[in-house]
């Protein structure tokens, strides 16, 4: 009998370790990102003049010597928009394009500059003069509590009775902490290219990872349809949130450039320009309050978030809605209050960051179970392990979900055990006894991350594939690549549902003309809805080519299967480019759409209560830190981690999430510190003053591994997981251990409240804080 | 504006262009050129994306007066295969090390000029090399395996 390959053995098939479909382009420097564009004739650049006040009326806005100045070609104001000035995604009316009357924080845009060179539109935005009268600006959170600037009512969630539970519990313990934003720092700035087209028609190669809304924005800016619009891209350099909602604002100014001028117009943001004008992750403080037994068993708890969301509401509600359902992160919580305020500043209005809020949700609960080991004098991890939720699934979330799919206890203990963490910590108490200036410490924290959009209908997605008579496919879908591996994650659904190489399947560029209505590719969700939309594009297809087959061969269609390199038909084989051919002659139409909706998820926001995520991503990492308590320098040692991606479709570029967002994590919680000044104007808005980490700064030793029994419960594609958001969740181990290592400097008398980013400055404070507390003790 | 002619070389081609006062060699290379691979990242020369080899020594391109490259022998990622991919490519792209692939350029670059004067360098002196690149999406792991994977592959000797 001859060998068949199986399935999964053929090059590109799922659960295998691709590459990327654009790495030969990477590293040959060919892959085209929107700035690499061949530019067409014509094409002009584009700077945007901003506000230099937090908060002003605009007395008056001259412009004439900008208008008159060499190369400058359009000037663009307000009032030359000829649709709706505003790109709130979520139709607030509160992100004006250009400001008219108010503006509302440094670095607002007010106006914009198409002139014949970047250089020339630079020069002349700078003769500019506008006359401010200044209004009181609220910058910092705590300002804006005081003054109770709410953008929006913040809804609760409660389980049972958390008062009563608190007040009943033997032991207590209430703090608050303070968690800094983070700009995203994808490495290819904003940009977009628009293209004037016949009539009305605009068409804008974009880095976005939402080509839908920032199709709808421009349409809705130029008074058009969105079918008169087209946005197109085919690949972003880096996302991370930050090309969600803001690329409209980039869009909409180089299509109104376009519009204004019939010129093709380009604005690519320079650095710092970038930094200023747009939205970064969300502060926050948080305060709590709990109570548990004597091992350390959490009775009850109440959560009260707010977060900084500057000037408008972006999509902040659903971001401290989702802080909101990571307050519990990982453990069951008998009784439960959560909370959070939504405060307007005047600051840039933030906006969607990996893990969008449930990260620095998170922040609390950690931080208190720390708290709550320094208090009873246990190790934190058997803290952590006697609260996380149960695998019986008898355990709610705060918002009345069953978590049936927790491995938590299992992935915890394999992870302690693989890392020798028991072993690791009491060497390092040993050690810490021994030495003075260095102190070392260890914390293994987990993490559970859910996963959907939390705003239900957003979880949609469409497909269109098209197989040639030559066999080869052409595939397309409504996901965006930004690095993530989305692209060949997808083909290789596509390759494997066809039974051929991913080299005959060819990925195309994001655009609106071809999948419509798309949700951004966000929420981590970008494999698990685009892959099930493009999977069911291709199963239409098989299913007419079986028929056909079937038909042909006078056989039953449960007689032709699609294997690898082949189909069989009956006691038949031929290669699926012969079928193809076979079809087209046949008159068998060989193109389908395809469309997937999540099943099984609602919630209501005004109970608080719902199944808002379909599943759950699980994942747990130990960091080893070392302090210099001299000086706070920071290092960390090691990092051992163990995630759960389901059955990985590309374990690979999984691996790639996991280590990137454990960095990024890091960055976040320990060197990336956003510092406004008094005035409004963010005083760190390029990398030579914004620490981003560095090959310099990761751990040398660094063990990741892929969970091996990792299975999703639910029929997601191939039973994989969502892999793109959880890992960032795992650098929490880092900022716990810099706890640890703190608190040894107090000769563990005192528990430091350090708040992130465990910058050198904080570590000191919080060490020297922590150490005059003990003293009065 | 004053224009200036200059004359150089790019991965072995003469290139004549003419550049405005104070334009810098990354936007000369993407805009006069069009080699687009260099990419801007900060314009500020902190984060590495514009990394060139100007006469084998990598130079932040962002920061560099085209004008000061007269004469000059330029390399870029542009230019690094030839017949076949070079081996710093060859292991970028087996070890997985670009995922949006927009630091890439820079990365093989810095990493080319340290092969190009130590081909066997230890894993501190690789991290010492690239610590001027960010990169946004790995944890640098992929990239810092990828240039010890074409160390040993002799990627050092053979352009050397």
């Amino acid at each position: 009998m001859n060998e068949r390959p199986t399935p999964s053995a053929h090059k590109g098939a799922v659960h295998r370790p691709v590459i990327h479909d654009s790495a030969e382009r990477h590293v040959t420097g060919s892959a085209l990102y929107v700035d690499d564009m061949p530019e067409l004739p014509g094409t002009l650049h584009i700077h945007v003049g901003m506000s230099e006040r937090a908060h002003a009326r605009l007395r008056a806005i001259d412009l004439q010597s900008v208008r008159t100045a060499p190369g400058v070609v359009a000037v663009l104001t307000a009032g030359d928009i000829p649709g709706v000035n505003d790109v709130s995604p979520v139709h607030a009316g509160d992100d004006p394009i250009f400001a008219e009357d108010i503006v509302e924080y440094a670095g607002q845009p007010i106006f914009a500059v198409a002139a014949e060179t970047l250089q020339a539109a630079r020069n002349a935005a700078r003769l500019a003069r506008i006359d401010y009268e200044e209004l009181p600006a609220i910058i910092t959170l705590d300002e804006a509590l005081a003054a109770a600037t709410d953008l929006a009512p913040a809804p609760e969630l409660r389980l049972g009775d958390p008062d009563a539970a608190i007040s009943a519990s033997p032991h207590r313990l209430s703090g608050t902490l303070h968690v800094g934003g983070q700009d995203h720092f994808y490495l290819e700035g904003q940009v977009a290219y628009a293209i004037p087209g016949e009539g009305a028609d605009m068409l804008v190669h974009a880095s976005t990872q939402h080509p839908s809304e920032v199709q709808h924005l421009v349409g809705c800016m130029l008074g058009v349809p969105d079918h008169a619009v087209t946005v197109e891209v085919r690949r972003m350099g880096g996302g991370f949130g930050g090309k969600e909602s803001q690329p409209a604002l980039i869009a909409a100014i180089a299509a109104l450039a376009a519009r204004r001028t019939g010129r093709p117009a380009k604005l690519r943001l320079d650095r710092d320009d970038d930094m200023v004008m747009t939205g970064k992750r969300h502060d926050f403080r948080l305060d709590y309050e709990l109570g548990y037994d004597a091992d350390g068993r959490i009775q009850g708890a109440r959560f009260e978030f707010a977060a900084r969301c500057g000037r408008s509401l972006d999509l902040s509600n659903a971001i401290a809605d989702r802080a909101m359902f990571h307050a519990d992160n990982a453990y069951a919580l008998p009784n439960a209050y959560v909370h959070a305020r939504r405060m307007k500043t005047h600051t840039v209005s933030n906006t969607a960051f990996r893990g969008f809020g449930g990260p620095q949700g998170m922040m609390a609960i950690e931080r208190a179970i720390d708290e709550i080991a320094f208090a009873l004098g246990r190790d934190p991890l058997e803290v952590r392990r006697a609260n996380v939720y149960p695998a019986d699934g008898s355990a709610l979330t705060p918002y009345h979900m069953a978590v049936t799919d927790s491995v938590l206890d299992e992935l915890t203990e394999e992870l302690a055990a693989s890392s020798d963490y028991r072993t690791r910590r009491a060497a390092i108490r040993a050690s810490n006894a021994e030495s003075t200036a260095i102190k070392r410490g260890i914390a293994l924290t987990p993490v559970k991350f859910g996963i959907s959009f939390t705003t239900t209908h957003l979880n949609q997605a469409g497909a269109l594939v098209h197989v040639y008579k030559d066999g080869s496919v052409h595939l397309n879908h409504g996901g965006t690549e930004m690095g993530q591996g989305l692209f060949v994650k997808v083909g290789q659904v596509v390759a494997e549902a066809f039974g051929i190489e991913l080299d005959q399947v060819k990925i195309t560029a994001t655009t609106t003309a071809k999948v419509p209505n798309t949700s951004a590719t966000a929420a981590s969700a970008g494999s698990d809805l685009n892959g099930m939309a493009a999977a069911a594009a291709a199963q239409t297809i098989k299913a007419r080519l079986a028929a056909f087959a079937a038909k042909k061969h006078n056989i039953a269609e449960e007689h032709v299967v699609f294997e690898a390199g082949r189909v069989r038909i009956g006691n038949q084989e031929m290669s699926f480019a012969e079928l193809a051919h076979q079809a087209w002659m046949g008159r068998v139409s060989l193109s389908s759409t395809g469309f997937y909706a999540t099943p099984d998820i609602h919630y209501d926001r005004a109970t608080g209560r719902g199944r808002p995520f379909y599943y759950f991503a699980y994942g747990a990492a130990v960091s080893e830190v070392a302090i210099d308590t001299l000086t706070g320098e920071t290092r960390l040692l090691r990092v051992d981690i163990l995630h759960d991606a389901g059955r990985s479709l590309n374990p690979a570029i999984d691996m790639g999430q996991i280590e990137g967002g454990f960095i990024q994590g890091l960055g976040w919680l320990t060197s990336e510190e956003l510092w406004w000044n008094d005035e409004g104007r963010l005083r760190t808005h390029a990398p030579s003053t914004y620490k981003i980490p560095t090959a310099n700064d990761r751990p040398d030793d660094m063990r990741i591994a892929i969970w091996a029994k990792g299975e999703n419960r639910e029929p997601t594609i191939h039973r994989s997981k969502a892999v793109g958001e959880p890992p960032l969740m795992l650098a929490i181990s880092a900022f716990s251990a810099i706890t640890d290592a703190a608190c040894a400097a107090t000769g563990y008398r005192a528990f430091p409240r350090l708040d992130a980013p465990a910058t050198p400055e904080r570590i000191l404070m919080a060490i020297r804080e922590a150490t005059g507390r003990a003293g009065k003790k | 504006m004053a224009r200036k002619p200059i004359q150089f070389r790019l991965n072995g081609k003469d290139e004549a262009v003419f550049v405005e006062e104070g334009q810098n060699l990354l936007d000369a290379l993407r805009r006069q050129v069009g080699d687009t691979s260099p990419k801007y990242g900060c314009g500020q020369g902190t984060c590495g994306a514009c990394t060139v080899l100007v006469d084998g020594e990598p130079r932040l391109s962002c920061l560099m007066l085209a004008e000061s490259a007269e004469g000059a022998s330029i390399e870029t990622t542009a230019g690094l295969a030839g017949a076949e991919l070079h081996p710093l490519q060859r292991a970028f792209l087996d070890g997985f090390a670009a995922q949006c692939g927009y630091c890439t350029s820079g990365m093989l670059m810095s990493a080319k000029a340290l092969l190009d004067r130590n081909p066997s360098p230890t894993r501190e002196q690789v991290v010492d090399a690239i610590s001027g690149n960010i990169c946004r999406c790995t944890g640098y792991e992929p990239i810092i395996d990828a240039i010890l994977d074409a160390a040993a592959r002799g990627a050092g000797r053979r352009s050397a």
